[in-house]
């Protein structure tokens, strides 16, 4: 097929990777007008636009793409926030790649890249916020019932701005002292900055949405306070216990779990101690396990804050790695080293209850597991050690409990999540509604999004039902 | 939100404070704590909740300055405004009818210690209540302790009030004198929980200790509270932070509580820069 476009997507500026890794400030620089311009005549405005459909908030990605295409920035964010309340995150941290530009028509072309999404989503929300006009939105009145929303990560940020769109008085209840979840405390400054959480959080807050921090649901409020004040709940708690290995050294001084280091950084502001009174350690050699995005973030973050060597053991291969790609390529240029086909069996330590190193074994690819992922095994006698002064275990995470452990009628599933209708969110209690990570487990941003859409309508038309019969 | 609404020094450097914050008052139960912030680029601090007005929506706070927020928490006067308090987090003690229990306090630890003592006594138990400290100004709340207490022993480094020694010396007075304690508490600095908790075992009397870990988030996410219980992980601030004492790794306990020396002298040495002392 000859097309008359650009085979290659337009690449997007970014900070060279010796600048950046000497800064927080977002690696992604993002596209000039004339660059969005240029990149969305990439697109082929497919009748059957399977990016749609690839997209978990469905946004009508041909009709802002073509809005850009003829100028109109003001109704191709018009068209984007119909479907999405957190445009400049999603923009920022989808895995595009295996969503809607994994499906995109160009992209399937032999030769040719897919649209470039994402970063045209970014793109429009940034200029609205920088040069977009700035009415606010209409707050529609708060007639039709009251709903609290438990969390305040991107799950519960939609459902509550949908509600508050729809009608409904709403209040976000979040245990910390900052709202946005882990795209406020886990996932870094350089991939997401916090300013652009806050605009996006107060862009919903403008909806008439209140947010109260230093709320622990389950302790501060009770769960029968909120079945007698609230028509319906929301739960969007999150997936954040962190799992550890269990390895001999595993509470040696120097050794943290990702979750504890990304907040020490991120909500905490490690990085700027002592500006901010909440310390980080100074680390030479740092060593990180896993090969999520979980474990890439802290290990890119080891390096912003100065260490001299930094190296990741997972003990797959780069084929089955679960960060997303843009993430893998951007650790590699900034000089993250990757141990493939190895975990950690010891952490070593000194006379001082220090890490000094981290004694390793060499895996092997064997049969396919039940995730259909070949299973690593251990090499017997492959042992060696990597010193080290600093250890981040990113190996995954569990449900929070504190809002489970006071909630003992509420109706979890065989891995202690919570079990939720996946079409509507309903729970067990019926008044009670869950998604996003406490019901799937760790997932994405978009899809507890996506949780929190459906949610939203089942929401509605639950209490609209209730209401109409008088209960 | 969250005012300060009394403030006195109790002894040097322990400071006793009330302070608004309706939602923990409501809700708090004994053995609970809660997380602060003095300013808006603060540390999130935990510190117990000594005493609640349920109606008045206030807690009381009892705490040593040793660190930047203590001293930044110290130096805020009646009228002021912490930033963050959030509560009431942590598993309450269980309070119930054991029969005979001891209570054993040392430092601002007998600040934890009093509202368990007191739903002790409420629930029908005898109690037996020892509080130790280097000399006599330092033992805090003796007045409110005898109150909930059958008996009140006191024990001081240097003998200027009760009985020279350690609490570990009364407990072994106790057992001779063939008192039987159904269950026990143990709180004040590691090092003294530590030895209470051993001379417990080899008087085979089960004993709680509340576990003071460096925290951030207090809610069970970030795993830097883990403490080793019967060789376990546990994370302190929801599992805890009372364990069993027997059970627990101290070493390792003490070694982590030292992660952060260095940065954390260095932070108030700035404080201190700044406000012009020192
Ligand atoms: C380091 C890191 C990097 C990631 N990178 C990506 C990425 O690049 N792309 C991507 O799509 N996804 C990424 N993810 C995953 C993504 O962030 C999550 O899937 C998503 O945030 C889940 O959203 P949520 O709304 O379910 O909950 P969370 O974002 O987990 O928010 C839950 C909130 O609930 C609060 N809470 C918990 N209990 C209570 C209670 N009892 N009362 C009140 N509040 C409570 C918590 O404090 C928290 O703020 C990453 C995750 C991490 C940790
Ligand atoms: C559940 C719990 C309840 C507590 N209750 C009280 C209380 O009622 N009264 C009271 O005075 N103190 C209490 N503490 C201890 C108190 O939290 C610390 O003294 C405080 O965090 C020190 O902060 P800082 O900035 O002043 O000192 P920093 O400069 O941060 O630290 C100084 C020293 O204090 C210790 N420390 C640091 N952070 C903590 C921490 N989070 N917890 C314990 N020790 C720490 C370290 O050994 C450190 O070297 C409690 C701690 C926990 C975990
Ligand atoms: S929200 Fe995510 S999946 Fe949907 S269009 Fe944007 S980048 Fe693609
Ligand atoms: S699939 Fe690709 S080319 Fe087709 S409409 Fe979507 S973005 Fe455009
Ligand atoms: S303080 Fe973070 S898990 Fe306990």
């Amino acid at each position: 097929m000859a097309l008359d476009i650009a085979p290659k997507r337009l690449p997007v500026p970014e900070q060279s990777a010796e600048e950046r890794i000497k800064n927080f400030n977002d690696v992604v620089i993002g596209y000039s007008i004339e660059e969005a311009v240029a990149e969305s005549a990439r697109c082929l405005q497919c009748k059957n636009a399977p990016c749609i459909k690839g997209c978990p908030v469905s946004i009508d990605i041909p009709g802002f793409l073509k809005a850009i295409k003829e100028k109109d920035l003001e109704k191709s964010w018009d068209i984007i926030s119909q479907y999405t309340n957190l445009p400049a995150v999603c923009g920022r941290v989808c895995p595009q790649e295996k969503q809607c530009e994994g499906v995109c028509t160009v992209g399937r072309i032999k030769g040719y890249e897919p649209v470039s999404i994402g970063k045209m989503e970014r793109f429009i929300a940034d200029w609205k916020a920088e040069h977009g006009s700035k009415v606010a939105p209409k707050v529609p009145e708060q007639t039709k019932g009251n709903v609290a929303v438990v969390g305040s990560g991107p799950s519960s940020l939609t459902v509550a701005g949908d509600l508050a769109k729809m009608g409904y008085k709403v209040t976000v209840y979040e245990a910390l002292h900052a709202a946005g979840g882990v795209l406020m405390y886990g996932i870094p400054e350089f991939r997401l900055p916090k300013a652009i959480v806050r605009r996006e959080i107060d862009n919903i807050k403008a909806l008439g949405v209140k947010i109260e921090t230093n709320v622990a649901v389950g302790r501060s409020v009770t769960i029968e306070e909120l079945q007698s004040h609230f028509d319906a709940v929301y739960i969007a708690t999150g997936a954040g216990t962190p799992h550890f290995m269990g390895v001999p050294g595993t509470s040696l001084n120097g050794v943290y779990s990702a979750s504890e280091y990304l907040t020490r950084i991120n909500l905490m502001h490690g990085y700027e101690f002592p500006k901010y009174d909440t310390p980080t350690k100074e680390s030479e050699k740092v060593v990180v396990v896993g090969g999520g995005n979980v474990a890439m973030d802290a290990a890119r973050s080891a390096l912003r804050l100065g260490a001299k060597s930094v190296q990741v053991v997972y003990r797959r291969s780069l084929e089955e790695l679960p960060a997303r790609i843009e993430e893998y390529h951007h650790a590699v240029e900034e000089g993250v080293i990757f141990n493939w086909l190895t975990n950690p069996v010891e952490y070593v330590g000194s006379e001082t209850g220090n890490i000094v190193g981290v004694k390793c074994i060499r895996m092997e690819l064997g049969e396919p597991d039940a995730s259909g992922r070949r299973r690593p095994q251990e090499i017997k006698g492959s042992e060696f050690t990597i010193e080290a002064d600093t250890i981040i275990e990113a190996i995954g995470q569990g449900p929070n409990k504190v809002l489970l452990s006071a909630f003992q009628e509420l109706k979890l599933n065989k891995k202690g999540y919570i079990d939720a209708d996946p079409e509507t969110g309903q729970a067990d209690p019926e008044w009670v509604f869950a998604g996003g990570d406490i019901v799937t487990g760790a997932a994405t941003v978009i899809l507890a999004m996506g949780a929190g859409k459906k949610a939203a309508e089942a929401i509605d038309k639950y209490i609209t039902e209730k209401k109409a019969a008088g209960k | 939100m969250y005012k300060i609404i009394s403030k006195k020094l109790v002894v040097p450097k322990e400071f006793d404070v009330w302070v608004e914050a309706p939602r923990v008052a409501r809700h708090v139960k004994p053995g609970q704590f809660v997380i602060i912030r003095t300013n808006p680029q603060g540390e999130r601090v935990p510190l117990t909740v000594a005493d609640y007005d349920r109606e008045k929506g206030l807690i009381r706070m009892i705490f040593q300055t040793v660190g930047k927020t203590t001293a930044e928490f110290a130096d805020m006067n009646v009228g002021d405004c912490l930033t963050d308090i959030l509560g009431p987090l942590g598993t309450p003690s269980e309070i119930k009818n054991y029969g005979t229990v001891l209570m054993v306090g040392g430092g601002v630890g007998i600040a934890a210690l009093f509202p368990i003592i007191r739903a002790l006594k409420e629930a029908g138990n005898k109690v037996y209540t020892i509080l130790g400290g280097r000399t006599k100004d330092l033992v805090i709340m003796k007045e409110e302790c005898e109150k909930y207490s059958d008996e009140l022993l006191i024990t001081t480094d240097d003998g200027s009030a009760g009985k020279k020694g350690v609490v570990t010396d009364a407990m072994v007075e106790l057992a001779e004198r063939g008192v039987k304690i159904d269950q026990s508490w143990a709180i004040g600095p590691s090092i003294m929980m530590k030895f209470a908790s051993l001379k417990a075992k080899e008087l085979d009397i089960p004993m709680f200790v509340s576990l003071n870990p460096i925290m951030i988030d207090g809610t069970g996410m970030c795993g830097g509270c883990r403490v080793t219980i019967h060789d376990q992980i546990r994370f302190a601030c929801v599992d805890g932070p009372e364990f069993d004492g027997w059970g627990v790794n101290w070493n390792e306990f003490m070694n982590r509580m030292r992660q952060y020396k260095d940065e954390e002298k260095m932070s108030l040495e700035k404080y201190k820069a700044e406000m012009g002392e020192e």
